[in-house]
């Protein structure tokens, strides 16, 4: 499995969780849907981003340092939308750009060494 | 009458019993060890200004047959050019007529010892896998040790892993010409492999069945397969995984087709083994299947939790 589908597989996965858990706020429980459909594609923007950046850096602590800072990017992005609860969002988007980025640093394939 | 003292006469034992190299280019230091072909000694080479292990014939009388034998040990080390079989330098014959050999002399400490050390598991089964290559390589050159044991590897102070004592081996008559050429064993000596039928060789407690029966026609790679798997029986000591337990029990199989085919593949599933990889000895059930893969992800597995129980928090915290 490449670097990006794996950013983009876990990304996608942890950024729907991250969407449901919004059923816990009786406040924005109705518009449950839309917050899942975001919160998913925020995920997989952001998987791409971090899966691309493994695939070109190898090396882990930078790798996840890029996850953080595009996880929290992303999530200040969506908190800015909604207004508000930028704790309840931005925390958790910076833990999964931080999950993403060291899952694409440490599995999926690198590409192979072009022939000169 | 003048009477020698007991140290005197000890001394002259031991000179007695010390080979002769005056007509070599080496200079005899001390005796290493004593197996049941040859002794081996540590020279130094007066030349190259180095030292070296020079393993002479321990037999009284040289007879032709056994001068072929340790030139035939010699050759087939020689062709068996890989960094885990020690490298012969040198073969001549001592003013006496012994034949000798010099070789690689490797510091450090035979398998046994290094276990001995308290040497980490995994150590052990990286070391023992270093072991299986370079017997692999040797099967693929027609070369069949035949008396694998920990007291024939040797564990050098750089962590390199060094199978001895080819003395046993086997070749087998189904190489290719080339690779008779480069072995350059003597065709007579490979046609009758050395040993008659009935004749058993090797050391028992790592000796294959059909080879204690001395079935000299039936051992094939399979036998060093199963010697490996009594190495592996020793390094692991009672401890181990219940797939390091399976990957030795399946080496050291009793029926030679429930075997590991060659030592490549039981380096192969040690490899996998060590990756936490599941192993073809073993077929694991879902439960092991998936604590394996948490052991093997243990930070993943650590932070997708850190993060569910971050979002539990956070739920139960926010709320008015």
């Amino acid at each position: 499995m490449s670097k990006p589908l794996i950013g983009v597989i876990l990304g996608a996965v942890l950024g729907a969780i991250d969407g449901l858990t919004a059923w816990f706020t009786p406040a924005v429980r109705d518009q449950l849907g839309g917050i899942v459909v975001g919160s998913t594609i925020k995920g997989i923007i952001a998987g791409i981003a971090i899966g691309f950046f493994a695939k070109k850096f190898h090396s882990l602590p930078i790798g996840i340092l890029f996850g953080v800072i595009i996880g929290a990017f992303l999530a200040f992005l969506v908190a800015l939308m909604q207004g508000g609860y930028y704790l309840e969002i931005v925390l958790p988007g910076t833990i999964v750009g931080l999950i993403v980025g060291f899952a694409t640093q440490k599995y999926g394939k690198s590409p192979a060494p072009a022939n000169s | 009458m003048k009477w020698l003292s007991d140290g005197k006469l000890n001394h002259l034992r031991t000179i007695v019993n010390d080979p002769d190299f005056s007509s070599t280019k080496y200079t005899f230091i001390k005796e290493l060890g004593r197996g049941g072909m040859g002794t081996v000694y540590l020279a130094e080479d007066r030349e190259l200004n180095r030292l070296v292990a020079v393993k002479v014939l321990n037999a009284p009388e040289v007879t032709e047959d056994v001068r072929r034998r340790m030139i035939r040990e010699a050759q087939i080390i020689a062709g068996l050019e890989h960094p885990g079989i020690v490298p012969v330098h040198d073969v001549g014959t001592l003013p006496d007529g012994q034949v000798f050999y010099a070789m690689k002399f490797v510091r450090g400490s035979r398998l046994d010892e290094y276990a001995a050390q308290g040497a980490s598991l995994r150590d052990r089964m990286r070391k023992f896998q270093a072991v299986c290559d370079a017997v692999a390589f040797a099967h693929a050159h027609g070369v069949i040790h035949r008396d694998l044991k920990p007291q024939n590897i040797m564990i050098g102070s750089f962590g390199e892993v060094l199978v001895l004592d080819w003395g046993v081996a086997k070749v087998r008559p189904q190489m290719n010409a080339d690779e008779h050429r480069s072995i350059r064993v003597h065709a007579r000596q490979s046609a009758s492999n050395q040993t008659m039928d009935g004749t058993v060789i090797g050391t028992r407690d790592y000796m294959s069945p059909e080879q204690a029966r001395g079935e000299v026609d039936r051992i094939d790679e399979r036998a060093d397969v199963y010697s490996l798997g009594a190495v592996l029986h020793f390094l692991l000591a009672g401890q181990g995984s219940k797939t390091a337990k399976a990957i030795c029990l399946k080496a050291m199989a009793q029926v030679t087709e429930s075997r590991y085919a060659s030592a490549s593949e039981l380096s192969a599933d040690i490899g996998r083994l060590l990756d936490a990889e599941p192993v073809l000895a073993y077929r694991e059930n879902t439960f092991e299947r998936v604590s394996r893969w948490v052991g093997k992800n243990r930070f993943l597995v650590l932070l997708i939790l850190a993060y569910l129980l971050m979002r539990i928090f956070l739920i139960f915290t926010s709320r008015p």
